[in-house]
């Protein structure tokens, strides 16, 4: 069994992060610098310092940009970091990439398939490429396109495939050297919910024979329902870490209800701070503020009949029950959807 | 480096080659059999070009379509695969030191074009017979110019397909491959550029002056060629060079 250790990685770019970074949207800011016309620099990772034990799920929750992308980038050899380290089991993984990349499959954010071959032949040549028998290649890629219901399309060049048929061709590539740890980015990005079920479904039964499985989502639900633990990163930094119930309960009260007024006033933050099981107040802007609390809808009434005494008009009320969503508003002031 | 990784590997682009066998033959040998059609046949034939400018022709010829099949089989498939369809992540991630797979297209590269050079002295013979007059007198000075000629254009097709952007490939062949060929002494032996003084100097920082040069004097030595010593230096030093360009802007596409 294989675990996964990063110590205080970090990457700028300077340039847009290409291809095995995965997509942009980071932070840009000016480096101080002496010349002119400083480049702009890309902080990716800003720190990032994982522990991560054999034959955990774990995973890398956060919104587009946030760094997941380039921490799995690193762990697969595929991103030189600009500083710290990062160890599959015992192997360095800058310094011993060969070792390394015989531990770990890789599911890319985006399908990266052979379009030149068939759905089998890729996986039998992926086999290839890792040393694996004729007889075994043969055998495995003939299971795992059962396992991943891809057997009536198999031997049909991938250019035609949807994308959930490539997502899941991808899943079997990764799959087919049976690797001791598993990297899934965005697993199930752009799947339809029945082939997202039956993909969990196979992510458990392979961590269940032992397997280290890291998997970047922004999807809250696939992060509470697969993983053990959970990083929450932002702006190349882990905001939170521990198991989805700790997580949960970590955010103050649990329940948030996001509040919109016509105009609010300290006063009126002040009375609602008062009102009974709520945590916290905070105003997000003039018109809006975000409660939490450890109760929910029988709020409602009390924050209207506050806003009523207040002279202030209530717009909206927004509920929402505890979850990973909230912890992460609860950290940025933003949701990970924005 | 790891046999079995690199050997699957040039077994996945044998295998795609002969799957896309019809097309591969029709991108490499339409264009210069049509060329070698119309001035080796049509032009000798009409009486405006002397009948021993045929044997002239089929070396250029040869080291044209080496060149553009090497650098067509190694720098198409990178761009599109470093760009586009992203499929050489997979071969990224196999268990052997990335440098591999480039050598490895590099290699795939090599034989592609000598197959090409290899094919192309029969269809053009048969295209331009009677009167061609090939003497292959030093059988192994051949062998190793073409491997070297086919080694260039791989390394060729390795430096520009990963430093040309997607949507620059259409310049990339007007700028860079098409002034080659006609800069190349392809249609024409170098020693016809002596009214052109600064062009016949310019022209030797041209690596397929030394491919065609390389290649008459080993096929048809009756005509003026660069001396052999100069050819295998040129050779030699170009691809020194290009592979390892190849090989830096390799790894600056794959390792961010």
């Amino acid at each position: 069994m294989v675990g996964i250790r990063t110590r205080d990685l970090r990457k700028v770019y300077t340039s847009p992060p290409p291809l095995a970074a995965g997509v942009g949207g980071f932070t840009f800011f000016r480096a101080p610098s002496k010349s002119k016309q400083p480049k702009p620099e890309i902080v990716a990772l800003d720190g990032i310092s994982l522990e991560i034990p054999p034959g955990e799920i774990f995973g890398l929750l956060g919104p587009n940009g946030a760094g997941k992308s380039t921490t799995v980038g690193i762990l697969t050899t595929r991103v030189r970091p600009a500083s710290g380290q990062a160890w599959i089991g015992e192997h360095d993984v800058w310094k011993e990439q060969t070792t390394v990349k015989r531990l770990i499959g890789v599911v890319a954010q985006r399908p990266n398939l052979d379009f030149s071959l068939t759905a089998r032949e890729i996986l039998v040549f992926h086999g290839a490429y890792f040393g694996l028998s004729s007889v075994e290649r043969t055998k495995r890629a003939y299971a795992l396109l059962d396992r991943f219901k891809l057997l009536d399309r198999a031997d049909q060049l991938v250019r035609g495939f949807s994308g959930g048929m490539m997502q899941r061709l991808s899943i079997a590539r990764a799959m087919m050297h049976d690797p001791r740890v598993l990297f899934l980015d965005e697993p199930s990005a752009g799947l339809d919910p029945q082939t997202r079920l039956l993909l969990w479904e196979i992510i458990r039964e392979y961590n269940h024979s032992g397997k280290t499985i890291l998997l970047t989502t922004h999807n809250m639900e696939e992060a509470d329902a697969l993983c053990q633990r959970l990083a929450i990163i932002d702006h190349g930094r882990v905001i939170a870490l521990g198991t989805p119930r700790e997580l949960k309960a970590s955010v103050p009260g649990g329940y948030l209800l996001r509040l919109r007024f016509g105009q609010h006033s300290p006063e009126l933050l002040e009375r609602l701070r008062a009102l009974g099981g709520v945590r916290e107040v905070h105003a997000t802007d003039a018109n809006g503020a975000d409660l939490y609390a450890d109760r929910g809808g029988s709020l409602v009434p009390e924050i209207a009949s506050l806003a009523l005494a207040g002279r202030v008009d209530l717009y909206d009320v927004h509920l929402s029950e505890p979850s990973l969503e909230n912890l992460f508003l609860h950290h940025t002031g933003r949701s990970l959807r924005e | 480096m790891n046999r079995k990784a690199f050997l699957a590997m040039l077994g996945r682009d044998a295998h795609v080659a002969r799957r896309n066998f019809v097309p591969i033959l029709l991108q490499t040998f339409l264009q210069p059999l049509m060329f070698v059609f119309i001035f080796g046949r049509v032009m000798v034939g009409s009486g405006y070009m002397p009948p021993a400018y045929k044997s002239l022709l089929l070396p250029g010829i040869m080291a044209i379509s080496m060149v553009g099949t090497g650098i067509w089989a190694v720098a198409m498939p990178l761009i599109a695969e470093f760009q586009w369809t992203r499929e050489i992540e997979d071969r990224l991630l196999a268990p052997m030191d990335i440098s591999w797979v480039a050598v490895e297209k590099v290699v795939a590269g090599t034989l592609q074009a000598l197959a090409a050079g290899l094919m192309v002295i029969p269809a053009a013979w048969l295209l331009l017979r009677p009167g061609v007059e090939l003497s292959l007198h030093a059988p192994l000075v051949f062998a190793g110019v073409a491997a070297l000629v086919a080694l260039f254009s791989a390394a060729g097709g390795l430096a520009l397909g990963c430093s040309v952007d997607q949507t620059h490939v259409g310049l990339m062949f007007t700028l860079v491959v098409a002034p080659m060929i006609f800069f190349g002494c392809t249609y024409y032996p170098w020693s016809a550029l002596e009214n052109f003084p600064f062009l016949q100097k310019a022209v030797l920082l041209n690596p397929l002056v030394y491919a065609s040069e390389g290649l008459r004097g080993t096929l048809v030595p009756q005509f003026p060629h660069l001396s052999l010593l100069a050819v295998w230096a040129g050779l030699v030093l170009f691809n020194a060079l290009l592979l390892s360009v190849g090989l830096r802007q390799f790894h600056k596409k794959a390792v961010s």
